[in-house]
């Protein structure tokens, strides 16, 4: 008679457990991370190889900070272009368009955000690079093979866009009604409902869908990695090759064993981008509790 | 500034009433709306009774033209407003239609502003943006519905936080401050605690003095209390219409009569 209770129990306890493994998951990688970097943070200062843009493996030098920035160029104008696109996508879906249209589109937004990243990759290659290198190059007087920045953050912002989307509508489609309905009813048009109050009303979700979303770009490897150019320099402008961190540790790990501190450094890199995404994301969640609780 | 008037910043519409002819509604394949004639008096209480699903709210909702959110509806016929056919209008000109008809909803729903703003978000979207003028607007109206005191010391605070009853006269205020000349009312004091619910019932009749007010009223109670005109629906069309006293002593119809008995609800 006991026995229902029981199962209640285990369940419970299962699934305690599974939670909590995940967790130590998370520690146990940050943790793992940092031990695997202690060889190369004992001989150069963790100053040096964040401020040094100098990474020459075979004689020792090791910094990172061309890696650092072109991780972070290459999200940030992906957000830039992803950002306004796929809000204005969101808004025209779940406010402007009709349900027959919606009915078309979710599936194919559904199709694009599980392609495989490698698929983004060879496209990228193959239309993203010619344009880039035979139509933008020559339009603003620049040589450029196209393997460059800008290549790397508009493939990039067409992989993030499926997502934000899709976060978007979940978002502004769960405003209720009832406030767009009081808003039209004073006569507002549906921009102005949609930008005063649809927007305003979803503003801390689309703030978490974009972290979601950036947290996913930054660690996005192969089909950057593919169409990025891979030039380890401090990229100038958007046509400039770059090099970001998760291109470094894809393109090295498994032929660095030779060197003494190259495991090490690769380890470092790791931890730099895991680090990134953790302070991103909880700052993002301090600002979220800030505005929610005005 | 001490010319400024803040009940009289927008164009008034000229009507005698709400005249309906002839309306029909469907939505998808059902027939919602069947041949309704009906007739609103100006400045008194009109309240639609019915059982529910009986298309009052419907009715109620083509009035402001906000059933137009419901995909898939189809109208036909004529809602008459002084030299304004609710049912032909379009695009700019249902837009500042809306205007001169409030809409005061069944669950109170503060926008997500603050108080203070609340009350202006009407007054800014049709262009008034003068700082003074708008604080002259927001006190007006909280003082009209009797919110100012409570309220006053906290403007800017957010709406949510206030009570349900509070944020059903905020609605109540947002709408005024754009100076309607109707008010359509569904089912606005079903959510309030009793108490709450007489203040806003009490408001109701107070406005209609300067408002023509239609009412949805989910309680026959409510109805004998407040309304002037009656107008009983079912499934879909007008049963009886007329003068309260009529209807709700004297009631031509069996269905009518069988209603208010409380033989079905």
């Amino acid at each position: 008679m006991k026995y229902r209770i029981i199962k209640d129990k285990v369940a419970g306890g299962v699934m305690t457990l599974f939670t909590l493994l995940s967790l130590i998951l998370l520690v146990a990688m940050a943790v793992g991370l940092w031990l695997k970097s202690a060889d190369i943070l004992e001989e150069h200062s963790m100053w040096n190889l964040l401020t040094a843009s100098e990474w020459k493996p075979m004689r020792n030098q090791f910094g990172f900070l061309a890696f650092i920035s072109g991780t972070f160029y290459v999200t940030g104008v992906a957000t830039v272009i992803a950002l306004p696109t796929s809000l204005l996508m969101a808004i025209f879906l779940t406010e402007y368009s009709r349900s027959t249209v919606r009915r078309y589109i979710y599936p194919l937004l559904d199709i694009l955000a599980s392609l495989p990243s490698v698929i983004f990759g060879v496209w990228g290659t193959l239309v993203i690079v010619p344009i880039v290198s035979d139509i933008i190059g020559p339009a603003v007087g620049t040589a450029t093979s196209g393997y460059t920045l800008l290549s790397g953050a508009v493939v990039l912002s067409v992989m993030i866009l499926p997502l934000l989307v899709s976060l978007f509508i979940e978002i502004l489609g769960n405003v209720e009604i009832d406030l767009r309905e009081a808003s039209l009813a004073l006569g507002a048009t549906r921009w102005q409902t949609t930008k005063h109050v649809v927007l305003k009303k979803g503003l801390p979700g689309i703030i978490a869908s974009t972290v979601l979303a950036i947290s996913r770009a930054l660690g996005e490897t192969i089909a950057v990695l593919m169409v990025c150019g891979n030039l380890i320099i401090i990229p100038d402008s958007l046509l400039d090759a770059c090099y970001p961190i998760p291109a470094l540790i894809a393109n090295n790990y498994g032929e660095m064993l030779s060197l003494p501190l190259y495991e090490s450094a690769l380890m470092f890199a790791a931890f730099i981008l895991f680090f990134i995404v953790l302070v991103f994301n909880l700052g993002a969640r301090l600002y979220l509790k800030t505005i929610k609780t005005e | 500034m001490a010319e400024f008037n803040p009940t009289q910043k927008f164009e008034k519409i000229e009507h005698n009433g709400i005249e309906v002819r002839g309306l029909n509604i469907h939505i998808g394949d059902a027939h919602i709306l069947k041949d309704v004639n009906v007739t609103i008096p100006k400045n008194k209480i009109t309240c639609i009774i019915g059982p529910s699903g009986c298309g009052k709210s419907t009715l109620l909702r083509t009035f402001n033209r906000i059933i137009d959110t419901t995909e898939g509806v189809k109208i036909s016929g004529d809602v008459l407003l002084g030299d304004h056919n609710i049912v032909k209008s379009h695009g700019s000109d249902l837009i500042e239609l809306r205007r001169h008809i409030g809409l005061v909803p069944q669950r109170p729903c503060p926008l997500p502003m603050s108080i203070y703003d609340n009350i202006a978000y009407g007054c800014r979207i049709h262009g008034i943006r003068n700082k003074e003028k708008l604080n002259a607007v927001v006190e007006h109206y909280l003082r009209s519905i009797g919110l100012w005191d409570e309220v006053k010391d906290r403007l800017s605070a957010p709406a949510g936080r206030l009570s349900g009853g509070q944020q059903q006269r905020l609605c109540l205020a947002r709408s005024l401050a754009v100076e309607p000349s109707v008010l359509l009312a569904d089912e606005s004091t079903s959510a309030l605690d009793p108490i709450s619910s007489k203040k806003v019932e009490q408001l109701f009749v107070d406005l209609k003095r300067d408002y023509t007010i239609v009412m949805v009223t989910h309680t026959l109670q409510q109805a004998q209390r407040v309304a002037d005109h009656v107008i009983f629906m079912y499934l879909g069309e007008v049963v009886e219409q007329g003068p309260a006293r009529d209807v709700f002593n004297n009631p031509q119809n069996e269905l009518t009569k069988r209603y208010l008995d409380g033989a079905f609800s």
